[in-house]
């Protein structure tokens, strides 16, 4: 006899928002003033139960406005978190080994207030807000998700960074236990992985921290329960799961720039203009895509955020500072 | 044992099975269960099926040393067709499904392991358009030489998956170890070889 026992992560179906009523989701929250009324008066989104369950309240953004969404069910399972393995399809199929309840984020270097923190009291008092951003892989194919967070600098403030703060480091959780990708032998990537912004840029308002997509918790595969969105990157700076947030005089050294520093800088913003040794970054597919049509377009610099990020970098050599 | 190698449904079984593969990614492409982006799936999907039929090709001349197992050298040229089988379909859907066309010639450059890939293809090629018994008997001693080439394309094939690695070298290993492994059986070939060629 079969017996199914209901994980805790499982996801219910009734849970499950469909497309067509969470993209019609502001006329029919402005329609139901009965129901806003009673999620007003509901729990505070960060209480942990409330990890489980969807973002009431987000505050509207224009970011990402007529673009097309990439679906929910594309968004969480072709990922890349090679903590679970290196094929798309392996986070989704293992991130669920991995604990996030209780979480908390390790705060260190040149601040004020440092420290461990639970996420619950580190998202204490923040409003969150949706922000549809695109994402563009190093891998030369992109998508578009409506994340759920914060901007950064909103967190990053309350620990009163000094004038020795000259970047931001950020760690991703290290349990080999319960992330398979670590157990592996035969991999350049050191764990835990490593990522890292200027200050400038961690405090730019485009880079939030996210906490959620599609209006509802992080999936583990997507970097649960805590991860950086830096949208004008190439995906690999935006980092899941993070323990691990210290300010740094020194310029961080990344993962990926360890492991393979002809083909990843420390800046990785998107950038056509600037091949992959190994494959050209002026194009990208835009998914999903289809068996017969690869829905490729033009990759835009700084992934089309140049008029709001370009300033950060002048009379820097991009080419240089790839 | 070995009668059982030589019967009709031996052969009839061993011929379908080689379009399992095949069938099974139809369906799932039917099903929409590629993912998000199916062709790449697709075309990786072709490209492993390939490298473990060549892997299994280059196990059957060890195993039928084997008593019990001489009897499947007579699957080894349908088994080879079947490698550059899944090799063409593994290049094609590459070329139509996932290249860009406009940037092409210069992918091609900039990606070397493509290049690996395509020594690999092209060696392949040229053994199924020899296997033919017609052609075995018009090239004689030359036909044998000719696909010892299978040795460049097993190798060929190996490097075009290390030169894709990004970070995890688990999977290009073992078809690496696997490669290894199947060519020390021909040590005493390449050795020959090695001194045929000091000696002029």
């Amino acid at each position: 006899m079969l017996i199914k026992i209901k994980k805790t992560s499982d996801i219910c179906p009734s849970e499950i928002t469909s497309e067509s009523v969470y993209s019609s989701r502001r006329s029919f929250i402005a329609g139901a003033t009965a129901g806003v009324g009673l999620m007003a008066a509901g729990i505070s989104p960060f209480s942990s139960a409330a990890l489980s369950t969807t973002y009431p309240n987000l505050i509207t953004t224009p970011y990402g406005r007529g673009e097309t969404l990439t679906p929910y069910d594309d968004v969480t399972s072709y990922n890349n978190f090679y903590e679970f393995g290196t094929d798309k399809s392996d986070p989704k199929k293992y991130a669920h080994e991995m604990t996030v309840d209780p979480w908390s984020v390790s705060v260190e270097g040149e601040a004020d207030k440092t420290g461990v923190f639970q996420l619950e009291d580190l998202l204490k008092g923040v409003s969150l807000e949706e922000r549809i951003y695109r994402l563009r892989c190093v891998e030369a194919w992109s998508m578009v998700i409506p994340w759920v967070g914060l901007p950064l600098n909103k967190v990053l403030e309350k620990f009163k960074p000094n004038s020795k703060a000259k970047y931001v480091e950020f760690e991703t959780l290290q349990r080999p236990s319960e992330m398979r990708g670590q157990r592996s032998y035969l991999t350049s990537l050191e764990w835990p992985y490593v990522e890292g912004l200027r200050i400038d840029e961690a405090m730019h308002p485009l880079t939030i921290l996210a906490v959620g997509v599609y209006g509802k918790s992080m999936p583990n595969q997507n970097g649960a329960p805590l991860r950086l969105v830096v949208p004008w990157k190439y995906g690999f700076k935006s980092i899941k799961s993070i323990v691990k947030i210290k300010f740094t005089e020194k310029r961080p050294v990344t993962s990926w720039e360890k492991s393979g520093p002809s083909e990843y800088g420390f800046y990785s913003n998107v950038n056509p203009g600037v091949d992959h040794p190994r494959w050209s970054q002026k194009r990208e597919r835009r998914l999903p895509n289809s068996l017969f049509s690869p829905n490729r377009i033009d990759t835009a610099m700084f992934n089309g955020y140049a008029d709001e990020v370009a300033s950060l970098y002048r009379g820097m050599d991009l080419r240089k500072n790839f | 044992m070995s009668s059982l190698f030589r019967s009709k449904v031996a052969w009839l079984l061993c011929f379908s099975l080689g379009f399992a593969p095949l069938a099974y990614i139809v369906y799932l492409a039917a099903q929409g269960g590629l993912g998000a982006e199916p062709a790449k799936a697709l075309v990786e999907f072709l490209g492993e099926v390939a490298i473990l039929a060549l892997m299994l090709v280059l196990a059957m001349s060890p195993l039928r040393k084997i008593k019990q197992l001489s009897g499947i050298n007579r699957f080894r040229r349908m088994f080879g067709l079947f490698v550059f089988f899944y090799a063409s379909l593994h290049v094609a859907s590459y070329a139509f499904l996932l290249v860009d066309w406009q940037n092409f010639i210069e992918d091609i450059y900039s990606r070397l392991y493509v290049m690996a890939g395509f020594v690999a293809f092209i060696v392949l090629l040229s053994l199924a358009v020899t296997s033919p018994k017609v052609m075995v008997k018009k090239l004689g001693k030359r036909w044998k030489s000719l696909h010892r080439l299978v040795y460049v394309a097993v190798i060929a094939a190996v490097i075009h998956v290390f030169w894709q690695v990004r970070s995890d070298y688990t999977e290009a290993a073992f078809y690496a170890a696997l490669a290894l492994l199947l060519l020390s059986f021909r040590f005493s070939y390449f050795k020959r070889r090695l001194f045929s060629v000091q000696r002029s």
